[in-house]
């Protein structure tokens, strides 16, 4: 293997990375952590600071102080004064009910992004072909329904599409199978690594779910009030 | 005759006036109540009971201010007339009028209207990549549109109504401020209870046409 190659493979390994603090009602949240192209589960009871950490990664929260890197662009850093609005940082995120856009069809709601990209200069080829999306999702003959008109399993499906279709270079999940009966949660959770294998970009995954943590993650990280603890889930597999 | 009405001008007035009160009315209303619905600041508690005051103080409070306002002696009726322009005593007047009464209504509709959309759908768009004024046309003023319609609706039909204040700033001129309101008063004063009638009917059935196709507009979405 030449020097180039192993260089390339250093560069996709280290694609997250992320450093924060941040001031919490109760608690003050202190995290650090490098991810590559893995599945990382962070796994903890409600309030211990899970959602925040997505918030901070998408740009929805800013964090008190700390760095996070994106495939070594810096989308944040306290030091630098660098905090790149949620709309540039190009992180797809799956909400925990999904917020699909109750006044668009499916086919709408996955083109919503598109509209976005093709706005700016320069990324038009750095798209999926939506329609191709959804059929691989088994979404094609939905496309004209409304969310109201989906089954959940079906709304999971429709919102990892809409995320996914931009091309996005780290994926956020916020307890993706809550909402989903433990049929739907056992399939989906094996489309979801399927998904992972086949897109090649971290995803961060929030679950206070053990089963979902020890099937889907290849690191888990277990966090109380805001600070990571030794992990006691094993890995099953 | 049971019904009739020699003179047609209070009809098409009011219309003017409420349609042109309502526009201003939205124009002001949306934006300020998008902006307030989801920020908190000193004295915001102040500025929007100041926003809602019109809608509980008695029109002759109201008709007096702007007399105060726009009179030729008022704070904004002296720098006007150096430029030449009067506003007291004509259908402008009217105008200000319904719309200083009529904004409240449209500023509470959608400052409900704006909070109740469910703040994921805008950080949703946020992560696809949208800019916030598209946010702004194409989730959160789709999701907020029934309540806004509410708001038109109502802020139309006290602009319609608006007796008091106008009566004080707009007077009661006949072919040039008259209002159906004042034209229904001042023909029952003058015992003409055929005017009287003719009106009370045009302004009831229109004003019912009016809320009733509207509310079944809103109703017909198809999500």
């Amino acid at each position: 293997m030449g020097q180039e190659a192993q260089l390339l493979i250093f560069a996709v390994m280290n694609m997250l990375e992320l450093r924060l603090t941040k001031k919490l009602w109760h608690f003050t949240m202190e995290l650090e952590l490098k991810l590559g192209n893995q599945i990382l589960v962070l796994w903890g009871h409600s309030g211990a600071g899970k959602t925040t950490v997505l918030h901070c990664l998408a740009g929805l929260r800013k964090p008190s102080s700390g760095q996070i890197t994106l495939n070594r662009r810096v989308l944040y850093s306290s030091n630098e004064r660098i905090n790149i609005p949620t709309r540039s940082r190009n992180v797809g995120y799956l909400f925990q009910d999904y917020a699909l856009f109750p006044h668009m069809t499916v086919h709408q709601n996955v083109m919503y992004g598109l509209k976005n990209k093709r706005n700016k200069k320069n990324e038009t080829n750095d798209v999926t072909d939506p329609l191709e999306m959804l059929n691989s999702f088994g979404l094609g003959h939905l496309v004209d329904r409304y969310p109201a008109q989906l089954s959940g399993g079906e709304k999971q499906r429709v919102a990892l599409a809409r995320a996914l279709v931009v091309q996005p270079e780290l994926l956020l999940l916020d307890e993706p199978f809550s909402a989903l009966d433990k049929e739907n949660k056992i399939m989906l959770r094996e489309e979801l690594k399927k998904l992972h294998r086949q897109w090649q970009i971290p995803f961060v995954v929030v679950s206070h779910d053990e089963e979902d943590a020890s099937i889907l993650g290849d690191v888990i990280l277990t966090l109380e009030k805001g600070q990571p603890v030794a992990n006691h889930i094993s890995l099953l597999y | 005759m049971f019904f009739q009405l020699a003179d047609w001008y209070p009809v098409f007035l009011s219309l003017r006036v409420a349609i042109i009160a309502v526009f201003i009315v939205t124009c002001l209303g949306l934006p300020l109540s998008r902006l307030l619905a989801r920020r908190e600041f000193y004295g915001k508690d102040f500025v929007e009971a100041a926003l809602t005051l019109p809608l509980v103080l008695p029109p002759s409070v109201i008709g007096y201010g702007l007399l105060m306002l726009i009179g030729k002696n008022g704070f904004l009726g002296r720098f006007l007339s150096e430029l030449g322009i009067s506003l007291i005593f004509t259908w402008w007047a009217a105008v200000l009028a319904s719309t200083v009464v009529a904004f409240p209504l449209m500023y509470q509709s959608a400052k409900a209207a704006f909070k109740s959309v469910d703040e994921n759908y805008e950080k949703a768009a946020r992560t696809l990549g949208a800019g916030e004024w598209r946010i702004f046309f194409t989730v959160t003023l789709p999701l907020a549109w029934p309540g806004i319609i509410a708001g038109l609706v109502l802020s139309f039909a006290r602009a319609l109504g608006e007796f008091g204040a106008t009566l004080m700033v707009a007077g009661n001129i006949p072919g040039q401020t008259q209002t159906i309101p004042l034209a229904i008063y001042f023909a029952v004063d003058a015992g003409d209870n055929a005017t009287a009638r003719t009106l009370v009917a045009i302004i009831t059935i229109f004003s019912f046409v009016v809320i009733f196709w509207v509310n079944r507009w809103a109703k017909r979405r198809n999500y």
